[in-house]
């Protein structure tokens, strides 16, 4: 079952497969994580990876180039964190539930929208997407090289996002505020933070980060929109967040191992086509669904997350 | 009229929650290089006042001039932009940050942090205020006193000029009140203004120049400090006059209720907190526990409630072993009632309102449920009758309990826990952050409580008030009973003795 493993040749298809498929959830987890840092839940997080795709097949189509796709899906995650934020932020609406009613929203509508603006609907579409960028010299590595030096401009992209929100978090005036809103809005406030602010550009940073998850699908991997192509990767995403215990880096790491546990089914799948299929999709939830469990009663949220602040409540 | 420019004046400020008037029409000047003392009973409107001067929250109606140029603050940033600094009556910190980070929290600089560059700023500042701060640990592992230095530390590193404290001195131990003092008169020499709020009258008549008296909302009296005395502020406060001796019948001493033998326990870092304590207390008496906060008062009050696990020693409530039963058990089998220290945390259910707050631990009994269905129309009766017994001022028994002021807080779990007769009452500094008025009603309703035959164990650091209430003091050193003493005999100086371990 594992021999795959020795093969050079197989290696690095498996690893860059493994990669690419952990590409959606590392943006929807990074994306995520910001919002909850700040003190805001979104569990949204799965429907605007739709709106992201969605967004991504509309500008490509219309504007027939993949930079257009790109534009389009980072104005409809910004557009659908503005929403969550007046909810969620000013009008002190249960974020939750707003997390839901996007989610279903966003299901609603792009199915809906996709049947109006796309001939036959979206998944007969042939869009302009990015190719791959192969770094010289770096990409002649054997193995890593391929599967890291060889790939789309958005994988780039994502791995680069790792990178600052972990140091725009840990290592910046603006990071130290937002890690304290999410603890102690009240205090934060107190000190000169400005908590509402603030909590926006979190979460409609944060949205459209997510959207990018969504984009990637469309803009590299398929070329085309089709219903519900988010497929459940904004709740994996979500269970990255849990166990990255909020910490980019960890998180990071979540979603590599959601992303190559994926992998490592769909290889299954190839190879045993006896066995229903269905049996090794599931895999990848049942992994996160064991990963969260065993880690019950250790991982704490920020301590403020999913509450409004109202500063005259005391 | 006033030789002195004023630093901050408030002119006609109003401010209403929910129909409710917390500040009617206050009007304040605070000159110049001043201490100001804000007095006023529990739910007067004082932190409400000094919330708005630091922008959380908006007056209805009135005017800010900040050196006499009409302002508009709307946040706290515009009242750090203007001077203006604020330590709240609960401290406002994140707990999982280190005194560096909370310190550095929302001030502006360059975008990149530089944290080794800050501390050492912050040690050089701490030792010119001659406070012993280690800038790297966690502020939830402070003890209280160390995280008031760091919220004033804050405040300085921001070049405030005008300092509101709100209540400082009732999160601080007897000894640290002096230094406390000292440091408020350095930094009056060195221009600062500063707002203080107390219930502590004598801490007015030595620190303030000018006092600031509030009731119901309204100013009632503005004074110089030298034109006036602590009666006469009480006076004024309360709206009638109050006499600081209770009178006292002698106890009528029954059997023991609490008998506590070679008790053992640890805190919570682990380290021995109670060394073999042993204590009785009788039915119709009142023990006081007196000695320097941190010698093992609150593990003692934990672990007679059921709180804490001793590691050796037993616990009898009324000549029962206690030791297996967990508090509520203890609660309603022995009969004990406790009241403790930290009432937001463990005494109240902040976000339930006052009527569910009355029956925290009844509720689920007869009369208050039958058959598993909740009565709730017989809580509510039950919270009016006590509320109204109680004196708890409020707007009904439907509030929050969040909402009220620390008083009638501290009001909701007294009734509570005397309601049941209680064998056996424990409390916890059941005075902190209480006005005059109020402490006075605590220690009589103590009293009356005593006269029924309830046996009360009273943990205070204030010596005075065990003077006033107690029948026998007991010292407390070190996790140890190192004398106990009829109150009639008891004198300061004994006790000081006592309390630091010096005589036996
Ligand atoms: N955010 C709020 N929402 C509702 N009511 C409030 C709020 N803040 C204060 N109040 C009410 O306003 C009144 C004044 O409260 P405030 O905290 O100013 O009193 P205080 O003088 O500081 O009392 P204490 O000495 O107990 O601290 C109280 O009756 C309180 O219940
Ligand atoms: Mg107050």
């Amino acid at each position: 079952m594992f021999d795959f493993l020795l093969d050079p040749a197989q290696l690095t298809d498996f690893l860059s497969t493994g990669l690419r498929l952990s590409i959606p959830l590392i943006f929807a987890a990074m994306g995520g994580l910001v919002c909850e840092r700040s003190g805001v839940f979104n569990i949204a997080l799965e429907g605007q990876i739709l709106f992201g795709a969605f967004g991504a097949a509309v500008g490509a189509y219309f504007l027939g180039t993949p930079t257009g796709g790109l534009g389009f899906a980072l104005l409809f995650g910004a557009l659908s964190g503005l929403l969550l934020a007046v909810l969620g932020i000013t009008l002190r609406v249960n974020q939750i539930v707003i997390g839901i009613a996007v989610i279903l929203f966003s299901t609603g509508f792009t199915s809906f929208m996709s049947r109006v603006l796309f001939p036959g609907s979206g998944n007969s579409l042939k869009l302009q997407g990015f190719g791959p960028v192969a770094i010289p010299y770096l990409s002649d590595i054997p193995v890593l090289g391929p599967v890291l030096f060889s790939q789309d401009a958005l994988v780039y992209v994502a791995l680069l996002t790792v990178v600052a929100v972990y140091l725009v978090l840990f290592k910046t005036r603006i990071g130290l505020s937002i890690r304290a809103i999410g603890e102690n809005p009240s205090a934060a406030d107190s000190a000169g933070v400005p908590v509402f602010r603030l909590r926006y550009a979190c979460v409609i940073a944060g949205s459209t980060l997510a959207s990018l998850g969504g984009a990637y699908l469309v803009l590299t991997q398929v070329f085309l929109f089709s219903d519900n192509m988010s497929a459940g990767k904004g709740f994996i995403a979500l269970a990255a967040i849990v166990l990255g215990r909020w910490q980019p880096q960890l998180a990071f790491l979540a979603c590599l191992l959601f992303g190559f546990f994926d992998a490592f089914q769909l290889r299954l799948q190839f190879n045993h086509p006896e066995i229903p299929f269905q049996v090794f999709a599931a895999l990848p939830y049942g992994v996160s669904i064991l990963a969260l469990v065993g880690l019950m009663g250790q991982a704490h949220p920020p301590a403020a997350v999913g509450r409004p602040y109202d500063r005259e409540m005391r | 009229m006033q030789a002195v420019p004023s630093r901050i004046s408030l002119e006609g400020i109003v401010k209403t929650f929910g129909g409710f008037r917390a500040n009617d029409d206050v009007s304040i000047h605070v000159a110049e290089g001043s201490i100001h003392a804000i007095l006023g009973e529990n739910g007067a409107g004082k932190s409400t006042l000094m919330n708005i001067i630091y922008g959380l929250y908006q007056p209805d109606a009135g005017r800010i001039l900040s050196r006499g140029r009409e302002v508009k603050i709307s946040n706290p940033r515009q009242a750090m932009a203007l001077g203006i600094g604020m330590v709240h009556q609960h401290f406002k910190q994140v707990d999982t940050m280190t005194v560096t980070e909370n310190v550095v929290l929302g001030l502006p600089g360059r975008p990149v942090l530089n944290l080794a560059q800050d501390r050492k700023r912050i040690i050089d500042l701490a030792q010119e205020l001659g406070f012993d701060i280690d800038p790297d640990q966690p502020m939830w592992s402070l003890p209280i006193g160390m995280q008031q230095r760091v919220e004033i530390l804050k405040l300085l590193y921001r070049q405030a000029d005008l300092l509101i404290l709100d209540e400082p001195t009732s999160v601080l131990t007897p000894s640290e009140i002096k230094p406390f003092f000292n440091l408020l008169s350095r930094l009056r020499s060195s221009g600062r203004t500063i707002v203080l709020i107390t219930h502590k009258l004598d801490e007015v008549m030595e620190m303030a120049d000018r006092v600031t008296v509030m009731r119901l909302g309204r100013v009632v009296a503005n004074i110089e400090a030298s034109e006036t005395n602590s009666r006469e502020l009480a006076r004024l406060m309360v709206g009638r006059d109050v006499i600081f001796d209770v009178t006292r019948t002698p106890p009528r001493i029954g059997s023991p209720v609490l008998e506590v033998a070679d008790l053992v326990a640890t805190d919570e870092r682990g380290l021995s907190a109670l060394n073999g304590l042993s204590l009785t207390v009788k039915a119709g008496e009142i023990v006081g526990i007196a000695g320097v906060d941190g010698n093992g008062q609150r593990e003692l009050a934990e672990t007679i409630a059921g709180l804490r696990k001793a590691s050796a020693g037993t616990v009898k409530i009324c000549g029962q072993v206690a030791d297996r039963l967990n508090p509520a058990e203890r609660k309603r089998r022995l009969r004990m009632g406790f009241v403790p220290e930290d009432r937001q945390k463990v005494g109240l259910d902040l976000d339930s309102d006052i009527a569910f707050n009355m029956v925290l631990r009844s509720f689920r009994l007869p009369p208050f449920s039958r058959h598993g269905w909740v009565d709730f129309a017989k809580i509510k009766t039950h919270a009016k009758q006590l509320a109204e017994r109680y004196d708890v001022r409020m707007r009904g028994v439907g509030q929050r309990a969040r909402d009220l002021s620390g008083g009638n807080q501290q009001k909701i779990i007294l009734a509570r826990e005397m309601e049941d007769e209680p064998e056996l009452l424990i409390v916890s500094q059941p005075t902190k952050g209480l006005d005059v008025g109020a402490i006075d009603f605590v220690q009589r309703t103590l009293l009356a409580q005593r006269d029924r035959g309830t046996g009360i164990l009273y943990i205070s650091t204030e010596l005075e008030e065990l003077l006033m209430v107690a029948d026998r003091l007991a010292v407390i050193f070190n996790g140890r009973i190192v004398g106990e003493l009829p109150v009639s005999e008891a004198t300061p100086e004994r006790l000081g003795l006592l309390m630091t371990g010096k005589a036996a």
